[in-house]
């Protein structure tokens, strides 16, 4: 187990380092900068702002002095905000995607295994048709079409929940409902068909005919036999369902205006405001590395034929 | 699915009784009426984004002043409204459908034919090269290149919309090769050492016979599948970058940057998203039902 977290790490770190030096090449090759907005400011003035960022310094020198002090958790100041650090503006984004994410990680790792086994049990008859039907529907339809949609007949005509944006206040759940349920709305229906092939298989597996052939009651069958079998393809797809739920949150926030990292990454982008974008960039770049870790180590906790291998 | 087909299509590519993989699992294709269907439909809307925007009497371009954000309606034949600018929604539409698709094919293209070379070349040279490429691969994988893609387009400076389109494709074959680079050499890595190509090799076949004559036709097969699964999520990536902002650029529009323009005004002039938002998902349920269709037809043992 050890060795395989650390064999990860091994390809994900240079990985995560290749991606920020990359973002940070591309961010500087890009026309313009940012303080080309402030196009007032004399050359003398604009110098002297290069030179206090290190912008006269040549590309590599300060993706250099950059990534250091990344490594000592200072990503600088932002180009926009003048009062703000770059941390300071993730510390605020990051609550907002992290409840947008894992309540809908947690809504698609529930119902989607709930429906899956639901399909499976009855495989080939109608309930099976119809969810699968549904999945294939929620797995094409694109978010982009489903959220702004939901959003107008849910927000716009019927005024039962918020169209977007964020209140932080007792009725902030409400602004959540319509971003959570559009994000997860895929990712149930992709946990779904993976759990409905797991439990498919385990109830065809040697396993599962012995325990019925010892006369083991069909409750005890399937609760304390297949579903255990049937969890382990849901699981290590884990680590794709996550990263999957992370970019549509990127996604997501940007169509319900909802004040996260990846609303701030979009708006930094388009403001150029290099710093934050990186930070932007970094953030992801670790969550997604340490959860994939995380659920491999978890896939293969729970698949007893991986414990010694 | 990719394990259980392995081992069925190596000798299937040539049938004892003549009947090709290709003509069998056309067959199947045909007689499955969902995916027929959706083919129908992907050949609707290509000749709609092909032929509409010269038949259709509105230019996607053309403003008309006395006309802002109306409701569908016959006078004038704007059929779905007309935008914030006057614009006719019809022919906004058929641009914005034109683009995504255009985009999409080519994007596809793109990410397989370079999935399919770098796959090949680790398949076939093997050994520390492989190992070097194939984790190469592993670490892109493993880190979020969708966000290098919004850089790329924001990095790189474009003269027209043509050159814009080019970037955007590139961006998203960027994000996209990956799955394709894997099943290439996989495949390819386990049909070198398959019992047929062995016999090959001792038979006297040349290596360049062996890639074309024993191993191509037999990765053909998934190569396309992939290809054609994938073809919806690039559509998808390229929607979500003009959503955001960094896809095609204006006089040109999207599926996407139409669904973002109505996100804007949908209470007031809802039809300017419901339209868009309805193509883009018949769209991409269409190309997912092919997909899907393709699949059963080249392992009809994967549908239970």
């Amino acid at each position: 187990m050890f060795a395989q977290i650390v064999r990860r790490l091994a390809i994900a770190a240079p990985a995560m380092l290749a991606m920020i030096s990359a973002a940070f090449l591309l961010i500087h090759a890009a026309p313009g900068g940012p303080f080309s907005r402030d196009a007032r400011a004399a050359p003398e003035i604009a110098r002297r702002l290069d030179h206090a960022h290190n912008a006269d310094r040549p590309a590599p020198e300060q993706l250099g002095a950059y990534l250091l002090r990344v490594l000592h958790g200072d990503l600088g100041p932002s180009m926009r905000y003048k009062d703000k650090t770059v941390v300071d503006i993730i510390a605020d984004g990051l609550p907002t995607s992290a409840l947008l994410c894992a309540a809908a990680l947690c809504l698609a790792l529930s119902v989607g295994v709930s429906l899956g086994m639901i399909a499976a049990l009855r495989q080939s008859k109608p309930h099976d048709h119809i969810l699968m039907g549904l999945a294939a529907f929620a797995i094409g339809a694109p978010i982009l079409a489903v959220g702004p949609v939901l959003s107008w007949a849910l927000g716009v005509e019927l005024h039962w929940l918020p169209v977007g944006g964020l209140h932080r206040d007792e009725y902030g759940v409400r602004y959540l409902v319509l971003p959570v349920l559009t994000l997860a709305l895929p990712q149930i229906a992709l946990v779904a068909r993976q759990m409905r092939a797991g439990m498919i298989d385990a109830l065809r597996s040697d396993a599962i005919r012995t325990a019925r052939a010892k006369g083991l009651p069909e409750r005890k069958v399937i609760w304390r036999h297949a579903a255990p079998m049937a969890i382990l393809p849901v699981a290590a797809q884990l680590g794709s369902t996550i990263s999957g739920v992370l970019i549509g949150g990127l996604i997501v926030e940007n169509m319900f205006r909802l004040p996260g990292v990846g609303w701030q990454f979009v708006a930094a982008a388009h403001a150029r405001d290099d710093t934050t974008v990186l930070g932007g960039v970094i953030v992801y770049a670790v969550l997604i590395v340490v959860f994939n870790l995380a659920a491999a180590v978890l896939s293969r906790a729970l698949d007893p034929r991986m414990r010694h291998a | 699915m990719s394990e259980a087909a392995a081992s069925e299509p190596v000798s299937a590519a040539r049938a004892p009784n003549g009947r090709s993989l290709w003509r069998e699992t056309g067959e199947r294709f045909v007689r499955n009426r969902a995916a027929m269907a959706c083919i129908a439909v992907v050949s609707l809307l290509v000749a709609l984004a092909a032929l509409g925007p010269f038949l259709w009497p509105h230019g996607a371009g053309a403003i008309d002043a006395e006309r802002i954000a109306w409701a569908p309606t016959t006078q004038h034949l704007h059929v779905l409204g007309t935008d914030a600018e006057g614009r006719d929604m019809v022919a906004r539409l058929l641009t914005g459908l034109g683009a995504s698709l255009l985009v999409g094919f080519l994007a596809t293209m793109l990410s397989s034919a370079a999935g399919v070379a770098y796959g090949a070349i680790a398949g076939f040279v093997g050994g520390a090269l492989d190992a070097i490429l194939m984790r190469v691969v592993d670490a892109l994988a493993s880190v979020p290149l969708f966000l290098l893609a919004i850089l790329l387009v924001v990095a790189i400076p474009t003269q027209d919309a043509m050159q814009n389109v080019m970037l955007v494709v590139i961006a998203i074959a960027a994000v996209q090769w990956l799955d394709m680079a894997r099943l290439v050499r996989n495949r390819i890595s386990a049909l070198r050492r398959s019992a047929f190509v062995e016999a090959a090799r001792a038979g006297g076949a040349s290596s360049v016979q062996i890639a074309f004559r024993h191993v191509a036709p037999n990765v053909l097969g998934p190569i396309v599948l992939r290809a054609v699964l994938s073809a919806p999520v690039v559509v998808f990536l390229e929607s979500v970058l003009s959503f955001l902002g960094f896809g095609v650029k204006e006089p040109l529009t999207s599926l996407g940057s139409l669904i973002a323009e109505g996100t804007l005004d949908m209470a007031a002039a809802p039809w300017m998203l419901l339209a868009p938002a309805a193509t883009l998902s018949v769209t991409l349920l269409a190309l997912n039902g092919v997909g899907d269709g393709l699949r059963e037809a080249l392992d009809p043992r994967a549908r239970q």
